[in-house]
């Protein structure tokens, strides 16, 4: 039994858990700064649509609380950015990554992903980070939602040999 | 409150938790749609560590701050439980992030962050989110000026 353990471990974490576990805990804490200070759950797709109020006159992208909130929300994002550049730069090694996902995915992917943030009112920080943390009922149907789509598609392409 | 009308402090404070989010999706690979797409195709479990290791840290920091039943010091905005109302667009929104979540292995707080770490690709997936909100905005645009011809036919 205590032979079994770690065995199953390493072969559902291959590459550890202490960088994940590190990660999210930076992930929630960043989210929590901006929270204790202004009040604000931050999410990262709103972004999207506050961004778009730039340049389309469209009703939805004007709201008030959107048109208020696209300056800081530029900044956030820039921040993001900036963020994972200074990991990269330390603790990555210095060593800049590139995907080798194919970009048909990316192109296609996105366009979903900037569809289903808006219609479904978050994305994976709002509804899984944020939403979860605040036990929301609507976060928790939204994220099982999006989770078991995800496996199933993925695992799909996956069977039909797309890769990477 | 509009932006020009909050401070330095406000900024500051955005900057430096939009900072510890991106180093944090750095650090967690999350910025790398191929872990992503591991955890989905059952390879490697460590994106849970990720979510939840996020989730305990946001819980409990909302929670104790409601419970002192202040206010935010930069904004005045009270810390209560903002919840976001169910309808079916929560879950409908769910099955098209989902499928190109799945597709693509990047969501759009990991695809700014991917950027960071130099996955210049990327910016094809951020062009398309960008395409995807504004067709969704162009749709309920459309929808509501039909509804709106609908009544008034009445």
């Amino acid at each position: 039994m205590s032979g079994l353990t770690p065995l199953l471990v390493d072969s559902l974490f291959p590459n550890g858990v202490a960088h994940y576990a590190l990660g999210g805990l930076l992930i929630g804490l960043g989210t929590a700064i901006i929270y204790l200070g202004t009040g604000i759950i931050a999410g990262a797709s709103t972004f999207l649509e506050t961004t778009l109020s730039y340049v389309s006159d469209l009703p939805r992208f004007n709201k008030a609380k959107y048109v208020a909130s696209r300056n800081w929300r530029v900044v956030f994002t820039l921040s993001i950015v900036a963020g994972a550049a200074i990991y990269t730069l330390t603790l990555g090694g210095g060593e800049w990554w590139v995907s080798e996902v194919q970009p048909w995915r990316f192109a296609v992917g996105g366009v979903l992903v900037g569809i289903g943030t808006r219609v479904g009112k978050g994305c994976t920080s709002g509804h899984g980070v944020c939403g979860v943390g605040s036990r929301s009922r609507t976060s928790f149907v939204n994220v099982a939602t999006f989770m078991l789509v995800a496996i199933g598609v993925a695992q799909l392409l996956q069977a039909l040999g797309v890769s990477p | 409150m509009s932006d020009g009308e909050r401070g330095l402090g406000f900024l500051l404070t955005i900057i430096v938790g939009g900072l510890i989010f991106g180093f944090g999706l750095g650090l967690s690979n999350m910025a790398r749609p191929e872990v992503v797409l591991d955890f989905l195709q059952f390879d490697d479990f460590g994106l849970v560590f990720v979510m939840g290791g996020a989730a305990v840290v946001t819980g409990t920091v909302f929670a104790l701050a409601e419970a002192t039943g202040r206010r935010a010091p930069l904004t005045g905005i009270d810390y209560g439980r903002r919840l976001k109302s169910f309808d079916k667009n929560v879950v409908t929104g769910g099955v098209i992030f989902g499928a190109g979540w799945g597709i693509s292995g990047i969501c759009p707080g990991a695809a700014y962050a991917s950027l960071g770490v130099g996955n210049y690709p990327i910016l094809v997936a951020i062009g398309g989110m960008f395409l995807g909100a504004y067709l969704q905005g162009l749709w309920r645009a459309r929808r509501t000026e039909s509804a709106t011809r609908g009544t008034s036919a009445d």
